[in-house]
């Protein structure tokens, strides 16, 4: 196994999948720097990578035209970066910058979603492992949407 | 001397008001000291009842002791009559005060163990003296973090405590904001979703959580998920109070009452009762 199938295994996301999938997968996958601020995609652009994060934080960001940006959400060493790429018309919805020095593994999406079409157990395998961490990004957000902490006295 | 312990239960003893830090507009910490009286020694996740004269009594949590130990801390967010009131004393006015009561945080359980705190907003407030306790003690425990959940970066209550417990005591302290503007280098999002990157032995660990209790919830299914037993989890529970000492009900939760058998319980003791709404 060569060091990015190993990294690749490494990411919780993929810990428990089949050596043959981590090779079709490493096939469209390469390692990524980014120094702190840089950006690793911009909202409305194509959506054609992800990353996993092995190391570091990348923050989410709106901006509101003329206005300063919004951080809505940053994540960490073991999470996913990029949903959009799963989902027509594949264009970002955010820009994601790192906020401070971050390691990740970066997958060609174009080349991910062509073998979907041809290997359904493999869409399968990944579908199954996306979905859930999604949905609980998604419960997470609407935690931080109830606005616990303001008029509270705890 | 006496202690202010030794009157009777429903009244109160007079202290007066040593120092106002105003942490926040509508957030005040507040140093008492009692008066002729020795302060009653308290367990970390304690609280006391605070009178405002003419107006009404409160509970609140004890957040520390002056370094003297001569005093409480408290810290109060205006809500209603009698936080508003307590929120708008001037040093030397008298408070009246009854406590400690209740059940504190499990730290000798947790002894040679990892510990995971977990607060939102003010429920930082009764962690505060337990992770004081820890780093006084920070030999008989492992690793140590801290989750902090606030608004925004404007709302980081005990900032400067927080860097001070990284600094001084290898505590791995996060704070985590609802919203944030892009110049703020920290984590942005719900503090139950940094559980899974927290470093701790899930087969060693004692967590103690407080905060809202939608928070709780969702901080209790993470910490779950991790593999921390339920009967290892701890939450600080609240609910309105009245004598605080176990006897006219107001702070019933099923077959407990909060003011004695809380306000820290262990979870695997109301997990069935946690998700009800009409408790
Ligand atoms: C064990 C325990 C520890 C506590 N520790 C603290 C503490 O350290 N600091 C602190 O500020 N408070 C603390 N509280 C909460 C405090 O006791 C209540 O907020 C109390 O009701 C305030 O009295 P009040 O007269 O100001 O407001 P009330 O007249 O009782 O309430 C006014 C309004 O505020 C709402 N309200 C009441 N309590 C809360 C709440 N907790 N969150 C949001 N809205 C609320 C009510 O529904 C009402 O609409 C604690 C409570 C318990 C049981
Ligand atoms: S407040 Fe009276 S029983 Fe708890």
């Amino acid at each position: 196994m060569n060091t990015l199938e190993a990294r690749l295994r490494a990411h919780p996301l993929f810990a428990d999948l089949g050596e043959a999938m981590i090779r079709q997968i490493a096939a469209c996958a390469r390692d990524r720097h980014f120094d702190a601020g840089q950006y690793l995609f911009r909202a409305g652009g194509p959506a054609d990578e992800f990353f996993l994060v092995r190391e570091g934080r990348i923050g989410l960001e709106a901006h509101a035209p003329g206005g300063a940006a919004i951080l809505f959400s940053t994540l960490g060493a073991g999470e996913i970066i990029g949903a959009s790429w799963l989902v027509p018309p594949h264009r970002w919805m955010f820009d994601a910058r790192a906020s401070v020095s971050t390691q990740t593994i970066c997958v060609d999406a174009v080349c991910l979603r062509n073998q979907f079409e041809t290997d359904h157990e493999l869409g399968y395998a990944l579908m199954a492992r996306f979905l859930p961490a999604f949905v609980k990004r998604l419960h997470a957000t609407r935690i931080q949407l109830f606005d616990l902490y303001g008029g509270q006295a705890r | 001397m006496t202690t202010a312990q030794d009157a009777n239960v429903f009244e109160p003893t007079v202290y007066r008001v040593a120092s106002i830090v105003r942490e926040f507009e509508d957030v005040v910490t507040l140093t008492l000291h009692p008066e002729g009286v020795q302060r009653p020694a308290f367990t970390p996740g304690q609280f006391n009842m605070l009178y405002t004269f003419g107006v009404g009594e409160a509970a609140i949590s004890i957040c520390g002791e002056d370094e003297d130990q001569r005093g409480f801390v408290h810290t109060v967010r205006q809500v209603g009559a009698v936080s508003q009131a307590l929120a708008s004393v001037s040093e030397g006015d008298a408070i009246g005060l009854r406590g400690p009561f209740g059940k504190g945080w499990p730290l000798s359980e947790a002894e040679r163990g990892d510990i995971v705190f977990v607060a939102g907003g003010l429920g930082l407030a009764p962690l505060r003296p337990a992770i004081e306790h820890v780093l006084r003690h920070r030999s008989r425990y492992r690793r140590v973090t801290l989750l902090f959940g606030t608004r925004n970066p404007r709302t980081i209550l005990y900032a400067k405590d927080i860097e001070r417990w990284r600094r001084q005591a290898d505590i791995n302290g996060v704070v985590t904001v609802d919203h944030a503007d892009a110049g703020w280098r920290g984590s942005v999002g719900a503090v139950p979703a940094l559980i899974a990157g927290a470093p701790f032995d899930p087969r060693s660990t004692v967590a103690m959580v407080c905060g809202p209790e939608v928070m709780m919830r969702f901080t209790v299914a993470s910490l779950l998920d991790a593999g921390l037993p339920a009967e290892r989890i701890h939450l600080s529970m609240e609910r309105n109070m009245k004598c605080a000492i176990g006897l006219c009900g107001r702070c019933q939760y099923g077959h407990d009452f909060i003011c004695k058998d809380g306000p820290v319980m262990r979870y695997d003791r109301l997990a069935n009762r946690f998700s009800v709404r009409e408790i």
